[in-house]
């Protein structure tokens, strides 16, 4: 076996090994966990029931911002599978606790990367998340199919697939480069708070971002908060198609590497500054 | 060649001072006031491969910021250090495949989980032979009596427990140097005791070279031959603990039982008397006139025991401490 081919066997072997315990560890408080991912559901029937309201009552109007009464459902159903991939609940706040408290430490003195231990223990968080929610969202689907107007093709499919696996890596590098900001703020639940109210709005979880006004609208879609939340609901539905679609890949894309460049940034210096101080 | 090296090694921080009340507060929003702690003051030290040195000093002394500095989880103000040859704060891998850090303030095992479950995960961070992994892991769990906890999650564990394990999970890795910060703090005695005994059977065995902080003069006196004495950032005494005494403690500690029950007699103008219960006296005498003082007591009274001690070495360090910080007070004054 060549060097190269060594070393990546040996730092699969370390990826595996924390991503088994990550899950090992999510799976302890068993209840509080199914209650938590259960109760997700909720405001997908109150949501449903509000949109069927605005539009089928006296006077309704016929779509909106391009959405139809069924479009629309069917979209804020499909920003819940997107936000369940880009959404890092507690991550954050945890890299902030822990550089305030100093349990930050025990990562400085191993031979680990930070970024990497984060990422992958987040991957574990996602992957039980997923094998618990996917009969839960299938029920949903399957009762909610007269929403969707049969599958897109294939390419759309794969469109949709690769947007959030993007909005995955998007959403951890954005959350954990707001948590390196507690190397220098300590405290960030007030920082959070805003970035939180911008992204329930500007991530289109709400509603569909087309039918903001000008000039908010493309002011808002050229920002990154979309791509967790409205992209990827906007290419299953088919609203993102052609050069728009490929322009909109790469535009995600770009953001991705943008947060994971700013992640590593705000890591390198804020690493730095750690003073550690008082315990 | 030392294993560790430093020179003129400083940590200064900047901290927030607020005042006390609504108001200070509401004015710290406007206008923050900063105070500049110096909590390492440029200190020289080295240390060769094998030692077993205590570092002792009050709170903030700079004891703990040191093995911060020399375990890279913190960049100096300035000077340098080295550790078997790396310089600590560029955190290489490589270095940190090679030491260790164990705080007892702080848990490094998964808390939710078994701590075997931890130690599985050193095993892999630390690329340790299966087979290795496994011989270390037996033998650590052997001789701390912990082995039928490895299965227990670690919130289930008491104080004593944990810190063994905290221990193994340090040690899995065969580390050459390891930083003990105050590892017994907050035990029992019996824990202290089997924590003492393990790390000074491990150290024989292994010859590591090992930096312990403690408040504990017990763990200090079983372990370690050499102490570096610390007060607000600068060493104040590097030698042996038996010179502590020797060099910081102008007086003994003289014990005398009179044979009679009569009435004590009055030993103030030889010394301090520390206590005075029939038939015992006990007093702090200065070192050049415990012999005159002695000898006048024999010639005068009937003495049934007589022992001359040094004092407490917690005693004679805990009035340095003081002396050192009233004088560096002035100095900085």
């Amino acid at each position: 076996m060549s060097t190269a081919a060594a070393t990546f066997v040996s730092r699969f072997g370390v990826w595996w090994t924390i991503l088994r315990i990550c899950i090992e560890e999510r799976l302890v408080y068993r209840g509080d966990f199914a209650l938590g991912t259960l109760m997700r559901f909720l405001p997908i029937i109150t949501q449903t029931f509000l949109w069927t309201a605005v539009f089928v009552g006296a006077g309704g109007p016929a779509a909106i911002g391009g959405f139809t009464r069924d479009e629309f459902i069917a979209y804020y159903l499909l920003t819940y599978v997107a936000r369940a991939f880009s959404s890092m609940p507690g991550l954050a706040s945890s890299i902030a606790a822990q550089v305030r408290s100093g349990e930050i430490k025990k990562y400085l003195v191993q031979p680990i990367d930070l970024l990497t231990f984060l990422f992958l223990s987040r991957l574990a968080h996602k992957l039980v998340y997923y094998a618990v929610a996917t009969a839960p969202f299938a029920l949903v689907f399957y009762i909610c199919r007269g929403y969707f107007h049969g599958w897109p093709d294939a390419p759309t499919l794969g469109a949709f697939v690769l947007s959030l696996m993007m909005s995955f890596l998007l959403g951890f590098f954005l959350e954990a480069t707001l948590g390196m900001i507690g190397f220098w703020f300590l405290e960030v639940s007030s920082l959070l708070f805003v970035y939180m109210l911008f992204n329930f709005f500007f991530s289109g979880h709400m509603f569909p971002l087309t039918i903001l006004s000008e000039p908010w609208r493309t002011i808002v879609l050229y920002q990154p908060l979309q791509y967790l939340a409205y992209f990827p609901a906007a290419v299953f539905l088919g609203k993102v198609q052609g050069p728009e679609l490929v322009q909109g890949l790469l535009g995600q894309a770009a953001w991705t590497f943008a947060f994971i460049v700013a992640a590593r940034t705000a890591m390198h210096f804020g690493l730095k500054r750690y003073s550690a101080f008082g315990g | 060649m030392p294993v560790v090296e430093i020179e003129g090694l400083t940590k200064s921080y900047r901290v927030y001072q607020k005042n006390e009340g609504l108001l200070a507060a509401v004015r710290g929003l406007f206008h923050r006031q900063y105070r500049t702690v110096d909590a390492v003051r440029g200190i020289d030290l080295t240390v060769e491969q094998g030692e077993f040195v205590a570092f002792l000093g009050p709170n903030g002394a700079g004891k703990t910021t040191t093995l911060k500095l020399l375990s890279g989880v913190i960049h100096p103000s300035g000077g340098t250090a080295h550790v078997m040859g790396y310089v600590p704060w560029k955190r290489e891998h490589a270095y940190r495949r090679r030491f260790a850090l164990v705080m007892g303030q702080k848990n490094q095992l998964w808390w939710d989980l078994p701590a075997q479950e931890s130690f599985r995960l050193h095993q892999q961070i630390y690329r340790i032979d299966a087979t290795d992994f496994d011989r270390t892991r037996d033998e650590l769990t052997e001789l701390l009596q912990v082995r039928q906890l490895l299965g227990r999650p670690v919130r289930e564990l008491s104080l004593g427990e944990r810190m063994k394990m905290e221990l193994i999970a340090a040690l899995l890795h065969s580390p050459e140097v390891l930083f003990l910060d105050e590892p017994t703090i907050g035990l029992d005695v019996v824990a202290q005791h089997n924590i003492q005994q393990f790390l000074k059977h491990y150290q024989e065995v292994r010859q590591i070279t090992i930096l312990l902080t403690s408040h504990y003069m017990k763990d200090v006196a079983a372990l370690c031959r050499r102490a570096v004495i610390i007060a607000q950032g600068r060493i104040m005494y590097d030698g042996s603990l038996a010179g502590i005494v020797d060099r910081f403690s102008g007086h003994k500690v003289v014990t005398l039982a009179f044979a009679d029950d009569a009435e004590l007699p009055n030993l103030a103008r030889f010394g301090t008397v520390v206590e005075a219960r029939a038939p015992k006296v006990k007093l702090r005498v200065d070192r050049p006139k415990v012999a005159e003082m002695l000898a006048a007591v024999l010639s005068q009274h009937v003495v049934s025991d007589v022992s001359v001690e040094d004092p407490p070495l917690e005693e004679v360090i805990a009035d340095m401490f003081q002396s050192a910080e009233a004088s560096l007070a002035t100095a900085d004054a």
